[in-house]
């Protein structure tokens, strides 16, 4: 509403005014997605690996937080930790110690699980070809106007990721996916964020457009643990997304923070390794990105009642172009 | 035209304590849906008031007669804890009736368990041809229907499937009023979760609306029995509330809901246990064979919210009562080694005087491959013939073992089934994730009309408690009843999967090391290198050379 009503009093204020109108008119089109979707991953199994989850679970937490529906989210833990018989309170995944923070929750839809979270299935999700009686809510329904946000968290090393102690993915096999999923138009843009030992050798091979891509440790480096909780016996999330979670825990839906506000998250004095990121893929400047871009479901909707007379026909036209721009963007 | 569906939501919870100090939660939740579809001419529906769409819509696309599926996590202890109104396996287990109109049965239900392994967020889609089987006597329709052909029955069970919050989120969303009124206010699953035993169920079938069955309704009952340990939860006091037990009071009923009502079991009070707040309301019921005396506390009723607006239930033990099932089992695995071994079933008869007959149904995987003809039926040190057996072979990855024996039980007397079976070596790929955990083997499944001890009412009556009308009475004097056994874990011989990786290591260097010097062997040839001379000697040679004399050695 604030938009259109800046627009609407561009007929009685002089033409000063018109730069600011037309550079956040420019904004509201630049992104150009409609709708947003996660793909979050766990792929460790057993009692030990619980920082796993409770990674996935944390991130789970901040995209519902922010607007992203359970329809939208493709949600796959290799292993249960809340009704685990190990778990002293069960039905809980805690973020922090002192049980602080229970990122399970009560309304929590767990889509693949078990032996179901597979380099097969994770792949078929992605690249959509799954079979024919799949239910919907365990399918990424995305299109070209979709926003993915990709998370995965695990055990992993040079170029490969551990899926349940008995397979890999390789880097190049991600990087193959990616292409697929962008010749099939199955995304605008898409961030990809691993949380493993290694996590830079991943996006590697990365050789699609629009893909911004965030790792935990470079190559050579580990990934390490944040603290462990006495009481439940284990570690309970990893360094990296537990920084990540507390800068999460700052944005709300209106929020302005943007891309270089997450690649400062979790710097070598906090994380010992170094947090890596790649954008030479993406189009657009890190700069202007919306941290709700990705893991909000904002709505670029605005209805009024007013019509609206932009200032010339000239001015128009920039405003249609700044929208096509980006489906033009081949 | 039309007249719109009579739909009828009815919530009940009953609390029974137990002999031992702990308690026993049984929630249901009954909706009845005036509609039959299954009708030929029938218009499709696509008006849903209190009945879910998403199961109205699996009813309707996969022709189901009846539908029942149950996530358990916890064993049911009979022995201390006596007979449930609702039995279920450990894990999840789905049977399901299909109409007699439908062709394919193996598509539908392959479809089915996936729709379902979506709706419930549970990997139901694991179920497919090598843990499905058609009972043929066991587990006949709980609603109206004269199916008797067991072409149309499909039962499957995963003993490994845990059940977890994810689980129980879209089973409150299948409620008229969700979990913000009424009875599901107490859901709560830190709560449920931190139990001996919970289960929750859904059951679907078609009912007649009266006594002269002139008019048929679906009837949907959802399910939910827990029981809280007195150590664990109760933190060793034996002294129970409503508030310590879900960690909410109720403070309304559903307003959707005809019928609102709990209901505690006081047939042992005032020996056992006192509560407040009492209430002059009772109610008698018999069920599982036994009379029994019920507090009712009826919420569509403000009065029973008193001054406060909220409802809470204490309950506090003074003694001890034991109190002895007619009709418990149990199953174990005897033998050593990883190649054969021996399944052993015990069932027990507790009634002092009359025999009665049992129907024990067996589903075993196909790895574990049973002989059967050293199967020994044994009562009191005797042989016991089974009067009817109906047994399916397994075919290797293709279906399981189904053996469903008829046997009659003396009095007072433990029977004992074992059967021998030999460990099968499964292909490398076939192995799950965690292959040293073991191998699960699902519920036995007993199933008996138990003598009983007060005459059983077979009348219908519309307002019956839903606990005493689940199971649909046909004779007086005795009362069904299922028990189902532990589940199995079995190891089966797993190979160590680091050893490809290993012999390719080694029969390469071998490979190398040998041919390489095979090879060297062949063909290398060795010439003599002489050393190069010293200066002095090389310039001697050099002018001898052009002196044209012999040159130095």
């Amino acid at each position: 509403m604030r938009i259109f009503a800046f627009i609407h009093l561009l007929v009685s204020i002089p033409h000063g005014y018109s730069n600011y109108v037309e550079t956040k008119a420019g904004q509201f089109f630049s992104s150009g997605h409609t709708n947003n979707w996660a793909v979050l991953v766990c792929t460790s199994r057993f009692w030990f690996n619980y920082r796993h989850v409770a990674n996935t679970l944390s991130v789970y937490r901040s995209v519902k937080r922010l607007g992203i529906p359970d329809s939208h989210i493709v949600l796959m833990l290799a292993d249960d930790m809340a009704c685990n018989y190990r778990n002293p309170k069960p039905a809980t995944v805690f973020s922090h110690k002192n049980m602080e923070l229970n990122v399970y929750g009560d309304d929590v839809e767990v889509d693949y699980r078990g032996y179901e979270v597979t380099v097969e299935n994770f792949l078929r999700v992605l690249t959509g070809r799954l079979p024919p009686s799949t239910p919907r809510s365990k399918r990424l329904l995305s299109d070209d106007r979709s926003n993915i946000l990709i998370y995965l968290t695990g055990h992993g090393g040079n170029g490969f990721l551990k899926f349940q102690d008995s397979e890999e993915i390789s880097n190049m096999e991600l990087a193959d996916a990616f292409e697929q999923m962008w010749q099939k138009r199955r995304y605008n843009e898409l961030l990809f964020i691993i949380d493993t030992c290694q996590g830079a050798s991943m996006y590697e091979r990365f050789y699609s457009p629009n893909l911004m891509a965030l790792a935990s440790s470079q190559v050579g480096e580990d990934s390490l643990s944040h603290q462990p909780d006495l009481a439940i016996g284990v570690h309970l999330m990893d360094k990296y997304t537990f920084y990540l979670l507390e800068f999460l825990e700052e944005v709300h839906p209106a929020s302005q923070a943007n891309m270089n506000d997450l690649f400062k998250v979790c710097p070598q004095s906090q994380c010992v390794s170094t947090p890596g990121h790649r954008t030479d893929l993406f189009q657009r400047d890190p700069g202007s990105v919306l941290i709700t871009d990705f893991f909000g479901s904002v709505r670029k909707v605005e209805i009024t009642k007013d019509t609206i007379n932009l200032t010339s026909p000239v001015d128009r036209k920039k405003y249609i172009t700044g929208f096509l721009c980006c489906q033009t963007n081949l | 035209c039309m007249t719109p569906a009579k739909d009828q939501f009815q919530e009940e919870l009953v609390i029974r304590p137990l002999h031992s100090g702990d308690i026993y939660a049984s929630f249901q939740f009954r909706t009845l849906w005036d509609t039959d579809f299954l009708q030929e001419g029938q218009k499709k529906v696509s008006h849903y008031r209190l009945f879910p769409k998403s199961l109205g819509q699996v009813l309707s696309k996969f022709s189901v007669q009846e539908l029942h599926i149950s996530f358990t996590q916890g064993f049911w202890r009979t022995m201390q804890w006596g007979q449930p109104f609702i039995p279920s396996p450990p894990g999840a287990e789905l049977w399901v009736w299909f109409h007699h109109t439908v062709s394919d049965v193996d598509g539908n239900w392959k479809e089915l368990t996936n729709v379902l392994s979506g709706i419930f967020c549970a990997s139901l889609n694991f179920i497919d041809m090598t843990n499905t089987v058609q009972p043929s006597a066991s587990f006949k329709p709980l609603g109206l229907g004269n199916a008797t052909d067991h072409r149309f029955l499909r039962y499957a069970t995963l003993p490994r499937e845990i059940v977890c919050t994810e689980n129980l989120t879209p089973w409150k969303k299948l409620l008229p009023c969700g979990s913000k009124a009424g009875l599901a206010v107490l859901m709560k699953s830190e709560k449920l979760f931190h139990s001996s035993f919970h289960s929750q169920a859904v059951h679907i079938r078609p009912i007649c609306q009266d006594e002269q069955c002139t008019s048929k309704a679906w009837e949907l009952r959802q399910t939910l029995n827990v029981v809280f340990d007195h150590y664990t939860s109760g933190q060793g006091k034996k002294e129970w509330s409503l508030f310590k037990m879900f960690s909410r009071t109720l403070t309304e009923a559903c307003p959707l809901a005809s019928s609102s009502k709990v209901y505690v079991d006081i047939t042992d009070n005032p020996e056992l246990f006192e509560l407040s707040p009492a209430t002059p309301l009772l109610s008698q019921a018999v069920v599982l064979g036994d009379r029994r005396t019920y507090s009712v506390y009826d919420l569509t009723r403000a009065e029973t919210f008193g001054q406060l607006r909220s409802f809470n239930l204490l309950l506090r033990w003074k003694g001890d009562n034991m109190l002895r099932p007619l009709l418990h089992a149990e199953r174990y695995v005897a033998g050593f080694g990883l190649q054969t071994g021996e399944i052993h079933t015990v069932i027990y008869n507790n009634h002092p005087y009359r025999a009665f007959p049992v129907l024990l149904m067996d589903s075993v995987p196909w790895y574990l491959q049973l002989y059967i003809h050293t199967l020994t039926v044994t009562s009191k040190s005797r042989d016991n013939k089974p009067s009817y057996i109906h047994y399916q072979p397994a075919k290797d990855r293709h279906r399981p073992h189904l053996l469903e024996m008829l046997i009659q039980l003396p009095p007072h007397s433990m029977t004992e089934v074992t059967v021998q079976f030999e460990r099968a070596l499964l292909k490398w790929t076939e192995y799950t994730p965690d292959p040293n955990h073991g191998f699960y083997v699902g519920s036995s499944v007993i199933s008996a009309l138990v003598p009983s001890m007060v005459a059983m009412s077979t009348n219908f009556t519309q307002d019956q408690p839903l606990f005493s009308s689940f199971v649909p009475v046909k004779e007086e004097s005795s009362y069904f009843v299922r028990v189902y056994t532990e589940p199995l874990l079995v190891n089966l011989p797993t190979p160590d999967f680091s050893m490809p990786y290993n012999v390719i290591c080694l029969t390469c260097t071998v490979v190398a090391v040998g041919y390489g010097s095979f090879y060297n062997l062949l063909t290398r040839t060795f010439q003599v290198d002489e050393p190069s001379p010293p200066l002095a000697k090389r310039l001697a040679n050099f002018i001898r050379r052009i002196r044209g004399v012999p040159l130095l050695a």
